[in-house]
């Protein structure tokens, strides 16, 4: 039905709220990494020197290659991790339910509790460590999080945890789709269940890799809370991510023309991986599918 | 493995202090205590008066209610108006919206804190309501429309036959059938608002923090003596309620996240 007056009057004030607090608030930081802000807003044309500043910054590239290492490591392991969990579950065990509530239960917490949990599990001086050292192994040694080459590894460990039964969900929604005649055939060949899954289902999947992809890149370019509660971005700032650098700089350091550029870069990097999904996800809209 | 830091919290909430730093957190309480609960929800220092975690909660509970209601009410307005009426830009805007779902709150920090104080909302726990309702639109639109997307028009079409208007459809044909939908949609909402922690730290102040800021502030700026028992028990009070709707409604969560993992 074509939409008379009340129908475009009632969708107006959300379109006007997503079109000013989302698009209208980007186009104001944007503006805004252009001009010379420190404490507060200014307006003057400044040009891109806050972008020349931001690259030269230690901090920055500290922040990158830290994001970099926290990406690529947390993307692999929670695909692969839920990859695994899904398969597991999928081999009709008993209790199916409850071991699938297990793995899912993290993410309804909130990345500040999981922090917090895994703050002390990970310490030296209470957690694992200690543990271990007390059933009588004294040369046990897990101190990664004090350590400024290893604490983003704790960063990806409690970050795996949180998203691995999210993951896994997934893909257990994939596997349950998986076209059965393939596999009854293979099964009737003699194939292994590790060769059918290899060969017939794993590669069937990929529509749900790509969605699982972009949610977790997405997700561990806008990572913060879990960072401040965990490490704080120490030790030093060896746990530093763009998100903890954007705050600093916009909030604690008066550089609010270089935080509004590194989160600019921010927007552009998720941009790229989620505007062509989302652009062959509404194609497949468009035409029914 | 997956159980362990929960376990790990419980059994070290119900631990004296010295046990924790004597022993191992590992092993269950030889004396088990409820003062670090007691601490932790009503004495702990948190902001300027020693208050516990009580009123951030009470915090947390008057900004989570609200949103949940009201996005949850828009995004079932616009995904009925997105799946039954055609106008222009319908599409781009419902793009616009699906990708407001995806982009780093960062960008929109600065302007926004400069927005609540012009409309006098800083620091007030409206204007987190107000925060979490404007970026709650795109999730809850995503979830109705895709809905309505797959009900049956027959019904619809025969319902506008008997004069049924705009209202009338929705409160009579398709609210009734959306049950599924918006059980999804608040558990969604409500895990999301009550664990939200960056817009809380950037537009709040003590009187408004939600619970998250409060116990990261507990946690990590406590000066002296780490209370580790009272940090275990104020994180599983922090978590408590979203595990109780996700222990009360498995199968909808199961079913919400797979919503949330989009299908355009």
């Amino acid at each position: 039905m074509r939409a008379g007056a009340l129908p475009r009057l009632l969708i107006s004030p959300s379109a006007l709220l997503v079109l000013v607090c989302v698009y209208g608030f980007i186009a104001f930081t944007f503006y805004l990494s252009f001009t010379p802000s420190t404490l507060m807003p200014q307006y003057e044309w400044a040009g891109a020197v806050s972008y020349t500043r931001l690259l030269s910054l230690e901090n920055w590239s500290v922040s990158l290659s830290n994001l970099q290492v926290f990406a690529g490591m947390y993307i692999l392991c929670a695909l692969a991790l839920g990859l695994g969990l899904a398969i597991l579950i999928d081999q009709k065990i008993r209790a199916e339910s409850a071991f699938r509530s297990i793995f899912l239960y993290p993410m309804a917490l909130s990345f500040i509790v999981t922090g917090t949990a895994w703050k002390w599990l990970l310490d030296p001086g209470v957690g694992l460590e200690r543990t271990v050292h007390s059933l009588g192994w004294e040369g046990f040694s897990f101190s990664w999080i004090k350590d400024s080459d290893l604490a983003i590894y704790c960063v990806v460990i409690a970050a795996v945890w949180q998203t691995a039964g999210f993951v896994m969900a997934m893909f257990l929604a994939g596997l349950r789709g998986v076209d059965t005649e393939q596999i009854n055939a293979a099964r009737v060949d003699g194939a292994k269940a590790w060769q059918i899954y290899l060969r017939i289902v794993i590669p069937q999947l990929g529509p749900v890799f790509v969605s699982a992809f972009v949610i977790l890149a997405h997700m561990a370019v806008k990572s913060y809370d879990l960072v401040i509660a965990l490490t704080n971005g120490g030790p030093g700032r060896s746990t530093w991510l763009p998100s903890v650098f954007m705050y600093q700089y916009s909030f604690t350091r008066n550089e609010m023309a270089v935080g509004a550029a590194s989160s600019v870069l921010m927007l552009l990097a998720i941009a790229a991986v989620v505007l062509p999904y989302l652009y062959s996800e509404m194609k497949k809209v468009k035409h029914g599918g | 493995m997956f159980l362990m830091p929960v376990y790990v919290m419980v059994v070290n909430s119900l631990k004296p202090l010295d046990e924790i730093r004597s022993g191992n957190l590992m092993s269950l309480p030889l004396t088990w205590t409820l003062e670090p609960w007691r601490t932790a929800w009503s004495t702990a220092q948190i902001g300027v008066q020693p208050t516990g975690l009580k009123p951030y909660f009470i915090n947390s509970f008057l900004l989570v209610v609200p949103s949940v209601v009201i996005s949850t009410l828009i995004g079932a307005l616009n995904g009925y108006i997105l799946t039954q009426y055609r106008f222009r830009g319908a599409h781009l805007l419902f793009a616009a919206m699906l990708f407001s779902v995806f982009i780093p709150y960062q960008i929109v920090l600065i302007p926004m804190a400069k927005t609540l104080g012009v409309l006098g909302l800083a620091g007030t726990v409206k204007g987190l309501v107000f925060v979490n309702v404007v970026y709650g639109i795109g999730f809850t639109t995503l979830f109705f429309r895709n809905y309505y997307d797959a009900f049956p028009g027959e019904l619809i079409r025969s319902a506008r036959m008997d004069g049924a208007g705009f209202f009338g459809v929705w409160c009579r044909i398709l609210l009734p059938n959306s049950t599924p939908i918006i059980v999804v949609t608040v558990i969604w909402q409500f895990t999301n608002i009550w664990n939200e922690f960056l817009f809380g730290a950037s537009f709040s102040d003590y009187s408004s923090y939600p619970l998250t800021v409060a116990l990261n502030n507990l946690v990590n700026s406590s000066t002296g003596v780490k209370e580790y028992n009272v940090h275990f028990a104020g994180a599983f009070i922090a978590a408590l309620p979203t595990l109780v709707v996700y222990l009360m409604s498995g199968k909808y969560f199961v079913r919400g996240l797979m919503a949330g993992s989009v299908k355009g």
